[in-house]
Formats: structure tokens, C-alpha cells, sequence
């Protein structure tokens, strides 16, 4: 019963504080496995892969494999109404002051620079992610795979390249994972 | 509790059938709800679109509790956000059962580690275009430096450099140092 109120716990706050949708969400499942042991930091990166490739907000899908994870199908259901449950209290509010909430220099003032602090711990939490899925060798020690370095950075150009830009997500998840049998990764 | 219904399925196919969330859903929300249902128009929808993405949480979630509340009211809401996050619920639960017994597979965990260096790339792009939306003055570049360092090398919790921020903006604009 306890995991289920620290998923509650975790993912109203979540919720609550991740502005600027689904990426947002990154810093603080990066933050997770510090207090829990529900999954890894590693695994976040395997986390990211299924929730860009799957129907749904990538928000949403994240909360529900990190609840999964925790305790099953129920963590799975508990994390993910958690993280929403701010979401429809706050719109619910803003929807009666919807004309004068935009508009308002106090709300404007504050997201100008919540904003630009949002990109920064996303920042952050990437670094996580390249240090778990690149920079670490399978016995925790530090490591510099060559190939998959350069492998990423050849990807990173291909998706910004003008005629491969409007490709989607799964299509290079799916090219990472022909990559890594045919290369044996 | 006929249009409670209707609430609940239209999103459950919104969430469904669009990949990504975020940007990638507005299309499939004005096919839906504009063109489709005639429940918003275009500008109301593009005005909830725009505070869903200043408000906390999920970007689709919030203008889906929107779009709800404004058909009927708070249990509105409800309904078109359970249905928004329906689809992500059943098919995450049933592909993370399985995917947890393959990766004991070694065929599998060879295709996971390329799946990383993508993933890896992806997120780069992710940071690099955010980084170009919310930075657009000497005090957001700032602001990120900071907010990027604070959380790289000290112990600070996520939630409170983002309660910081959102002070700071407000202060800023108050002693004058920051135009609106």
C-alpha cells in the first residue's frame, strides 16, 4: 500500500511542477531512482524509446511504464492519474479566468523565466541520459564507445537534415534497432 | 452522459492515434474537435492549446481537461482526460510486461543499445530545440546556465529550481528588470 502513495506523492509533483509538457517530465524521472528503487536511471533511456513509439503523450506513457515498474498494472494506473490530477485542478481554475490568466504581467513574468530553467534541468537530466546509455560500462565503470558516439552523432544530423526532418521518432528507434543486431551492440 | 461519453471517446482516439504528444497533436486535434465535432472553434482551440502550455502538466492533457470543462463542466474535464490517457494506459501496461522478459534476450539487448544511441540523438534535438524557444534574451540564457548548473552539481530538488524561477520572473518584473 505504501508504493502506491509514494507514486501518488511523486507524480502529483511531477504533475504539478513540469511545465512545458512531456520533456519536462525528464529531470524529475531522472531524479526518481535517488529516493526509490521502482527502476534505474539507465533504464530511462529504454523508457524514452517505448514512449516515443507508442501512441500517446510521451508524458503519459513515461508515468505509466515508471508506475508499471514500481507495482504492476495498478502503479502503472496510480502514477499516471496522479501526474494528471494537478493538470485538471489548475486548468479548472484558469478556464473561469481563462481571457485575463494569458494576458496577466505576474503569470507572464513568472513563465518567461520558468521557462528558460526548464531547458536548462531538461539539460541536465540529457546529460543523465548519455552518461547511463553511453558512458557506462556495464560494470559502472566509465567508458568511450567510439562507434556509438559517432553512430549519434551521425543520427542527431540526419534527423535535423531538411528532407528527413518531418520523419518520425519511431523511424529512428527503429533504424537505432536494426543498428545494434546487425552490429551486435 | 451521452456527451460525457462522447467526450471520453473522442479523446480516447485522439490519444490513440497521435505519437509524440506536445506539437504533433494539434493537427489530430482540429480534425477531431473543429472540423469533426464542432465543439471549439480554431482560435478557442489554439487559445487552450496556448495556456496548456504555460500551465503545469501534459501539454495534451491539459487542453483536453480544457476542451472538456468547456463542453460540461468539471466532470467534463474528467472524461476527456481519462480518455486521452486511456489508450497510453492499456498499451504501455501490456508492452511493458512483455518487454521486461525480453530483455534478458541478447538479440533484444543488442537492439535496445542501438535504441540508445538514438535515443541519446533524439534528445539532443529535443534540448536544442527548446533551448531555441525559451531562450531569447541574456536573462532566460542566464536563468538556464544556472538552472542547468544548480541541478548538475548540487543536490537542489527539480521542483524547488523551478519554484525559484518562477519567483525570480516575478520579482524581476515587479523591481522593473524585466518587461512584459
Amino acid at each position: 500500500m505504501r508504493v502506491f502513495l509514494e507514486l501518488f506523492i511523486e507524480f502529483f509533483q511531477i504533475g504539478l511542477f513540469a511545465v512545458g509538457g512531456g520533456p519536462a517530465t525528464i529531470p524529475f524521472l531522472m531524479d526518481l531512482p535517488s529516493r526509490h528503487d521502482w527502476y534505474e536511471r539507465a533504464d530511462v533511456a529504454s523508457m524514452l524509446a517505448v514512449s516515443e513509439s507508442t501512441p500517446g503523450p510521451i508524458g503519459i506513457n513515461m508515468a505509466t511504464y515508471a508506475g508499471y515498474n514500481a507495482a504492476g498494472y495498478a502503479g502503472g494506473l496510480v502514477a499516471t492519474l496522479s501526474l494528471v490530477l494537478p493538470s485538471i485542478i489548475v486548468i479548472v481554475i484558469v478556464a473561469k479566468i481563462l481571457e485575463s490568466f494569458n494576458k496577466n504581467p505576474y503569470v507572464k513574468s513568472a513563465f518567461s523565466t520558468i521557462r528558460p530553467a526548464v531547458t536548462g534541468l531538461i539539460a541536465t537530466a540529457v546529460l543523465g541520459i548519455w552518461e547511463t546509455s553511453l558512458f557506462t560500462a556495464e560494470d559502472g565503470s566509465f567508458r568511450f564507445p567510439i562507434f556509438s558516439v559517432a553512430l549519434c552523432i551521425i543520427f542527431y544530423v540526419a534527423m535535423n537534415h531538411k528532407k528527413l526532418k518531418k520523419l518520425h521518432p519511431a523511424f529512428w528507434i527503429l533504424c537505432g534497432a536494426v543498428f545494434g543486431i546487425v552490429f551486435k551492440m | 452522459m451521452k456527451e460525457l461519453f462522447s467526450l471520453y471517446a473522442t479523446f480516447f482516439r485522439i490519444g490513440g492515434l497521435t505519437f509524440g504528444g506536445g506539437l504533433t497533436m494539434l493537427p489530430m486535434l482540429t480534425h477531431e474537435l473543429v472540423e469533426k465535432k464542432d465543439w471549439v472553434t480554431e482560435d478557442e482551440l489554439l487559445d487552450y492549446y496556448a495556456v496548456g502550455q504555460c500551465t503545469p502538466g501534459i501539454i495534451a492533457v491539459n487542453t483536453a481537461t480544457f476542451v472538456g470543462y468547456k463542453r460540461k463542466g468539471v466532470m467534463g474535464g474528467i472524461f476527456a482526460t481519462l480518455g486521452m490517457i486511456s489508450p497510453s494506459l492499456i498499451i504501455i501496461s501490456i508492452l511493458a510486461m512483455f518487454l521486461n522478459q525480453w530483455l534478458s534476450n541478447v538479440w533484444v539487448s543488442h537492439a535496445v543499445n542501438g535504441i540508445k544511441v538514438v535515443v541519446c540523438a533524439l534528445m539532443l534535438n529535443t534540448i536544442v530545440t527548446m533551448a531555441k524557444k525559451s531562450i531569447v534574451s541574456a536573462l532566460s540564457g542566464a536563468v538556464a546556465v544556472i538552472a542547468f548548473l544548480l541541478a548538475l552539481f548540487t543536490p537542489v530538488p527539480t521542483v524547488l529550481i523551478v519554484i525559484i524561477a518562477g519567483v525570480l520572473g516575478i520579482i524581476l518584473y515587479k523591481t522593473g528588470g524585466l518587461k512584459v
